[in-house]
């Protein structure tokens, strides 16, 4: 417990629910929508995003004091595309159905603003040990709400979960029907609509 | 390519797989920027000019330096840098808005200041470089590419400029407390992509 209430747990736990960053921060919400269909590649993506912001936290936080303040955001362009391109060649050698299915969305960690947003909010003003808790916080803060959005998604959409049929039969045989809606886009939208409404629901008294 | 090919990508771009609405790219300027619609309005047009001005750069790029065996009017006919893409693209969008920013300033200063502040934006909106990884995966030519971006750019205007005013009558509704702001977003969003699936069963 007393590790939650240290600086460094404040800074791993709270971008979990408390500022989340998607729900909170509205960060990075275009690949949260986008790549939900299914729960494989919502982890995937989820791990991806991860190692890349952590990494970049990392990174930019070492190199803090040297960067000159006019040119920073191209300069943290150039390493937050330089790992995504490292995480796309891995993905693309070890996963390669995967990374079809994820096609332009991997690239499109470089412009997800997770990763340049806690790279300018946190990273140039902090030490590379507390820039690499934030990053691990809002990249699993960000996992669990892909994760949630995918398997609601998945379960409801096709009745599957990482591909495994989880509705039993007998409720087909019931008349169940799955939800066509839940695949396209705008179940994406209203799921991450009711989840941020709940979220403000229950986490109202915390801010 | 004919002319009804062209056509088709500019109304599947338009309307069917919205770039906002179907495939989700553009979202964070989106919520943001959506207060009112003459900002709206604005950041919609800027997305549009720097689409159609990046894309075919980066598509000449692509053609002519990174693909797989592009290098051969080198005479380097085994060398494949496809694995640079994501490093070019983003730097062609960073410097093409710089470059854009500059010469706007310089020539129509009106428009300048229209526009000015949401220029720098837009290298991080992840419709332009959205855009510019599409036309890799499906093979476009340059004069498809062409039509695909600017046509993904009024797409994405006219998302942003119904999202802004949808908002504005919004503002005198009687919305539940938790789901004021971003969540009310979200579900209008939802409801406008679903207005705009009924465009799924054109076919050209």
């Amino acid at each position: 417990m007393s590790f939650v209430k240290s600086k460094e747990g404040q800074v791993l736990t709270k971008p979990l629910i408390a500022v989340n960053p998607v729900m909170i921060q509205t960060l990075g919400v275009c690949s949260s929508l986008a790549v939900t269909v299914q729960l494989k590649p919502a982890l995937v993506m989820s791990i991806s995003l991860l190692v890349v912001t952590t990494a970049s936290n990392v990174i930019i936080s070492m190199i803090r004091n040297i960067i000159p303040a006019k040119i920073r955001i191209i300069t943290y362009m150039v390493i937050i595309s330089t790992l995504v391109a490292l995480a796309d060649q891995v993905l693309k050698a070890y996963l390669f159905e995967v990374s079809k299915q994820l096609s332009v969305f991997v690239g499109l960690i470089i412009t997800n603003c997770i990763v340049m947003g806690r790279a300018e909010a946190f990273a140039t003003t902090n030490t590379p040990k507390m820039a690499a808790l934030d990053g691990i916080g809002n990249g699993l803060g960000y996992s669990i709400v892909l994760c949630a959005v995918a398997t609601a998604r998945e379960i409801l959409g096709s009745g599957k979960l990482m591909g495994f049929k989880v509705v039993p039969e007998a409720l087909y045989d019931a008349g169940y029907v799955n939800n066509g809606l839940m695949v396209l886009a705008p179940g994406a939208f209203f799921l991450i609509g009711i989840f941020i409404w709940l979220s403000k629901t229950f986490y109202k008294g915390e801010k | 390519m004919d002319f009804i090919g062209l056509i088709s990508i500019a109304l599947t771009s338009i309307f069917i797989s919205n770039i906002l609405l179907a495939n989700f790219l553009g979202m964070c300027s989106f919520l943001e920027c959506s207060k009112n619609v003459k900002t709206a309005n604005g950041l919609g047009l800027a997305v549009i000019f720097v689409l159609t001005l990046t894309a075919p750069l980066n598509w000449a790029i692509y053609t002519y330096l990174l693909k797989d065996e592009a290098l051969a009017w080198l005479n380097l006919p085994n060398v494949n840098l496809e694995f640079l893409v994501f490093l070019t693209f983003i730097a062609v969008i960073a410097s093409s808005v710089q470059i854009v920013e500059m010469v706007m300033e310089k020539f129509t200063p009106a428009l300048y200041s229209a526009l000015g502040i949401f220029l720098p934006l837009i290298t991080v909106n992840c419709a332009i470089l959205g855009v510019c990884l599409f036309f890799v995966e499906r093979k476009y030519t340059l004069l498809e590419t062409t039509v695909f971006s600017f046509s993904s750019g009024v797409g994405w205007w006219l998302a942003i400029m119904g999202l802004a005013a949808i908002n504005k009558k919004l503002k005198y509704s009687n919305v539940p407390e938790g789901l004021r702001g971003l969540g009310i977003t979200f579900l209008t969003t939802g409801l406008m992509a679903m207005a705009f699936m009924c465009f799924a069963g054109i076919s050209l």
